[in-house]
């Protein structure tokens, strides 16, 4: 299809000992907001790791754009728990930190350019960071921080955005803010995959969703009618019928 | 007080101390950035072990440290990853191999103390012709790499696993970046001693990274330092008649500990 952004077929995964996903399959088109929620270990990390190919999959496909990880790799961001785990020490600028997710521009030995700082200005502006450029990452808030990483998951220009959990540990101001600039790329045509412990704000912004409980999952190709107490019940593990 | 530039064996020791001094913060930054910094002390120590074999079989000792040093860096990679989230253990367990390997073969060496002695606080105001070419090329190979892969190294330092989606080769980076910093500790060990060279990795971007604003200034200012307290350390052992290689390391850790107390105030 033209407008496919990504499809997963039968994915199964399992650490050993431990079977994470089994046979999961969806398909996204471009626009989408796929929410992924669950329990601590559910997969829903897991699942974020095997669509960026940190993991291999035991078995099943993934379709990008048509294509491999390898050809899609320039359209794909990807924003992290960063701002919670990196070292804030790291002697860098918000602008050498935005920067550095040009490479696949670039290429290797090339020099950054004029142009390029006008790329890392232009993303700053989306996500409100444009003020802190010179700023050393450190000495930023864990809010502005996350903005930061969305900034430089966004300077490539991607039409996929993946992001795993990326408003853990912020306080609930930044977490809207962040949302809204979420929501407002989502509006202009970004594909965006998220997990999220935060129910409300992610069926509040998603339109597809992706429930991992006890028995497998559960996929919503509409959040439209999804209430928050069908959501619990779901995860508490009484089963509803797939494709709802 | 210029008369020291009188004597032709100090300019070699300058010019050889500024080239190592250029080169060294280079190599050290990206290594500290990764909290990897025991790798020069490991690498040096593997380097003592080549020399010693090398004394021992009859090659040249430099060609000994080189082998020895890289097979050292190669390991640490590989035991690496059998430690998890102890990773450092690796580091440590081959530098006590070199520790070990040199105290064994030393007593098999004629004059074996007084040969190692020299080669781990160096013998910089004894620099041949060929060690000061030697210099050269290597700094210019590490100024090159340095400037060529500029952006990639800060990408893997601040985060490896966006820096391999990005698509940047971070594994031959990597053994690059390992395989360069070999080359320099081994050779650098035997012309301004271990204990100096794997302090200079270390030593200028630590002091650096307290006070600078950015990735760039930490790598332009620990290059200051480093030629700062090389060039300086050296005039100073010359008027005092001390040792250049232990002068110019007291001499960082003087700055970075003065560092460290301006910052806190």
């Amino acid at each position: 299809m033209k407008n496919e952004i990504i499809n997963v077929k039968n994915l199964t995964f399992e650490y050993p000992d431990t079977a994470v996903l089994k046979d999961v399959s969806f398909s996204l088109q471009k626009g989408d907001f796929l929410g992924i929620i669950g329990a601590n270990g559910a997969g829903k990390s897991t699942l974020i790791k095997l669509i960026l190919g940190f993991l291999t999959p035991d078995c099943g496909e993934i379709t990008l754009f048509g294509t491999n990880l390898a050809e899609a790799r320039s359209k794909i961001g990807y924003v992290s728990q960063k701002a919670n785990t990196f070292n804030t020490d790291f002697p860098a600028t918000v602008k050498e930190v935005v920067r550095a997710n040009l490479f696949s521009e670039k290429g290797l030995f090339k020099r950054y350019t004029k142009e390029d700082d006008k790329k890392v200005s232009e993303a700053l502006e989306l996500v409100g960071m444009a003020d802190h450029k010179n700023s050393l990452i450190g000495s930023l808030s864990g809010g502005q921080q996350q903005r930061v990483f969305i900034a430089r998951a966004l300077v490539a220009t991607p039409e996929l955005l993946l992001m795993d959990e990326p408003t853990v540990g912020i306080d609930a101001h930044s977490v809207r803010e962040i949302m809204d600039i979420i929501k407002r790329l989502n509006k202009n045509g970004m594909t965006i995959i998220m997990t999220n412990h935060d129910t409300p704000t992610l069926l509040e912004a998603a339109n597809k969703l992706l429930i991992f409980c006890e028995h497998g999952y559960e996929e919503f190709v509409s959040t439209a009618d999804l209430s928050l107490e069908r959501i619990s019940d779901i995860l508490a593990g009484k089963r509803l019928h797939k494709h709802d | 007080m210029i008369d020291i530039f009188t004597y032709p064996f100090m300019i070699k020791a300058f010019a050889v101390a500024f080239m190592i001094s250029l080169c060294a913060p280079c190599i050290g930054l990206p290594i500290v950035l990764k909290r990897f910094s025991a790798i020069g002390d490991a690498t040096s120590h593997s380097a003592l072990g080549g020399i010693a074999f090398g004394l021992l079989i009859g090659i040249n000792p430099i060609v000994g440290a080189v082998v020895f040093s890289i097979v050292a860096v190669l390991t640490i990679e590989k035991l690496r990853k059998s430690f998890g989230a102890y990773q450092e253990i690796a580091t440590v367990v081959i530098m006590s191999a070199g520790i070990g390997l040199t105290a064994v073969l030393s007593a098999f060496i004629k004059n074996g103390s007084a040969n190692i002695n020299s080669f781990m606080f160096g013998s910089i105001v004894a620099i041949s012709d060929f060690e000061l070419w030697l210099s050269l090329v290597l700094t210019s190979l590490v100024l090159i790499l340095t400037l060529l892969l500029y952006k990639e190294n800060f990408a893997i330092a601040f985060d490896e696993e966006s820096a391999g989606l990005c698509g940047i080769p971070v594994r031959a980076i990597n053994f690059v970046m390992m395989l360069l910093t070999a080359i320099v500790v081994s050779v650098a060990s035997r012309i301004v001693g271990a204990l100096m060279i794997s302090s200079l990795l270390v030593i200028p971007v630590a002091t650096s990274m307290l006070i600078s604003k950015s990735y760039k200034q930490t790598l332009i200012l620990s290059i200051v330092i480093s030629e700062f307290i090389t060039l300086l350390g050296l005039y100073i052992s010359f008027y005092m008649n001390l040792r250049p290689g232990g002068t110019i390391v007291l001499l960082g850790v003087i700055v970075l500990i003065i560092t460290s107390i301006f910052k806190k105030r």
